[in-house]
């Protein structure tokens, strides 16, 4: 899923502070599982914003919705009815909901108000990590299931470099060393040998090297 | 090995560039390199005097690029100095900062200087440098880049697949670290670079030597020595301070507790020159192991000792071509 983290307090408090009528607009997706942006996440910086103002003596309308998903028109309709009645809106949705919710609505003020991290996982309560930068073109199955690209800080594609010390990389001593794992796990599937296999030069054109990506499905457009 | 005259080399046809290391290694000498760190400014002094001062002592000057990922001087141009004073330069190319059309660009540069040694690398994490925000490239890795090199040089083709003209004719190298983990996997990384196309190694520094005589063990085990020119990396230890630094700060570096205590154990005016010892001692012992083709001398802002080490150990007057 796409992992997000809440933006501070005080920066949120220096983009809305000139708009009175306020939507903050949840997610009910990836930043619900991330907790950076559901309808909890949602009802708490409502509060928090309102107590800010109130103390600095601005009257503010902030009222609160949260959407199935921000990525989708479907439900991006459902709050067409009351656009209108906001000077802006700070959506909690990652950073292509906040732009889906700024196309379609064209005329009002989008804000974000989550910084949007990676396509990762929930590895324990509370802490999520990375596992994918979304190349479009997967080396998994060359790789022994774990990525080099997003998990390693120089995404070497011939590991490991000659900083991995003790399992770890040579940037954080916390980290572990992607190649590492790699080699662990070719080993644990009798596939060491293929570790000499050597990878070819990336294809880097499927990335975000390539320009603005797109996949188009004839078969299911209707 | 026995030694092969220039003449008889050129005549096989087994060089296949004009770089002297590449005629120093195949003619059958133990073959000595040292490096100069480009400055952080751009007076060509700082090049051609650390240059100066080692030049009679090695066969080829690495130029390291932006090492410990510090800005500084570029490699390329530092080369240019080099080669201009007459002597061999060692391009050390880094896969942090380029992507395939600069590297490409860059080694046709060196090229049309009639540089033409190189050693690729992937270069340390620009988060230990000056520029902590800035983005990293990584479009080949060092292997890569090797290939990348190969294929120009022997193919005569750019990545993309069109002719080069006058395609760049560099002896290539890379570089091995015997301790770096896991260690099960640096003989067929080895293996990989070699397959690759690197024909030379530079290992990085080694103050353990057991381990490293394991590796190189390995290494004749799979026949690897026959298929590639291993440089054994030394650097001496200016001080206890700089043995603790190396140890414990230094990516990828094996310092012993040994090697601590013996530099440690004297007092702080002769640390330097028991480091030089400890240095010189190294490669006595080194050059007699199977396989060792030469040693590559990283004495960092300290150049002015590489004559001494190169003399002590038995490894002056350099071979004349």
């Amino acid at each position: 899923m796409i992992i997000a983290s809440k933006k501070p307090i005080e920066e949120i408090i220096q983009e809305v502070k000139d708009y009175k009528r306020l939507l903050i607009l949840g997610c009910n997706e990836c930043v619900t599982v991330c907790e950076a942006g559901g309808k909890k996440e949602v009802e708490v910086l409502a509060s928090a914003l309102r107590m800010h103002f109130i103390k600095e003596g601005h009257e503010k309308k902030i009222d609160e919705r949260t959407l199935e998903r921000q990525c989708d028109h479907e439900y991006l309709e459902e709050i067409r009815d009351i656009v209108d009645n906001y000077d802006a809106i700070l959506s909690l949705a990652c950073g292509v909901g906040v732009q889906f919710t700024a196309e379609k609505y064209h005329s009002t003020p989008l804000l974000p108000g989550v910084n949007t991290c990676f396509l990762g996982a929930n590895e324990q309560r509370g802490m999520w990590t990375e596992r994918c930068q979304a190349c479009g073109s997967c080396v998994l199955a060359r790789t022994g299931g774990i990525c080099p690209i997003s998990r390693c800080a120089k995404r070497v594609m011939n590991g490991p470099c000659g900083g991995s010390g003790k399992g770890k990389c040579e940037i954080n001593k916390e980290l572990d060393c992607a190649w590492q794992l790699i080699i662990d796990r070719l080993r644990d599937l009798g596939r060491l040998d293929d570790y000499e296999i050597v990878a070819p030069i990336k294809d880097w054109s499927t990335e975000r090297s390539g320009g603005p990506r797109k996949v188009v499905r004839e078969d299911v457009q209707v | 090995m026995s030694l092969r005259t220039l003449e008889e080399l050129k005549a096989s046809g087994e060089l296949k560039t004009s770089s002297r290391l590449e005629a120093v290694l195949k003619m059958g000498h133990i073959a000595v390199t040292s490096e100069c760190g480009p400055p952080r400014g751009s007076d060509p002094k700082a090049v051609t005097e650390k240059a100066a001062l080692i030049k009679n002592h090695v066969d080829a000057i690495n130029t390291t690029d932006n090492q410990t990922a510090v800005t500084r001087m570029c490699s390329l141009a530092a080369c240019i100095h080099v080669k201009q004073m007459g002597l061999e330069p060692v391009l050390q190319m880094v896969t942090r900062d380029r992507n395939r059309i600069a590297l490409q660009s860059d080694l046709l540069g060196a090229a049309s200087f009639d540089i033409n040694t190189m050693l690729c690398l992937s270069g340390d994490h620009q988060s230990f440098g000056d520029c902590k925000q800035g983005q990293n490239v990584h479009d080949l890795d060092s292997m890569q880049l090797i290939q990348t090199v190969r294929r120009m040089r022997d193919d005569g083709k750019f990545l993309g697949g069109d002719d080069i003209k006058r395609p760049p004719k560099i002896f290539v190298g890379a570089a091995a670290n015997p301790f770096a983990d896991p260690f099960e996997i640096r003989v067929p990384r080895l293996a990989k670079k070699i397959a690759c196309g690197a024909e030379f190694i530079q290992t990085q520094c080694i103050y353990n030597l057991d381990k490293f005589e394991e590796w190189m063990r390995r290494v004749r085990e799979r026949g690897l020595h026959e298929k590639v020119f291993i440089m054994a990396g030394m650097t001496p230890m200016k001080s206890a301070g700089m043995a603790k630094y190396m140890k414990n700060r230094v990516p990828g570096m094996d310092v012993p507790d040994e090697v601590i205590a013996r530099i440690a154990g004297v007092p702080k005016e002769k640390q330097a020159q028991e480091g030089i010892d400890i240095c010189v001692e190294a490669i006595q012992r080194l050059k007699e192991v199977e396989g060792v083709s030469g040693f590559h001398i990283m004495a960092i802002e300290w150049e002015e000792k590489v004559p001494e080490i190169v003399e002590r150990s038995g490894l002056y007057p350099r071979p004349q071509i």
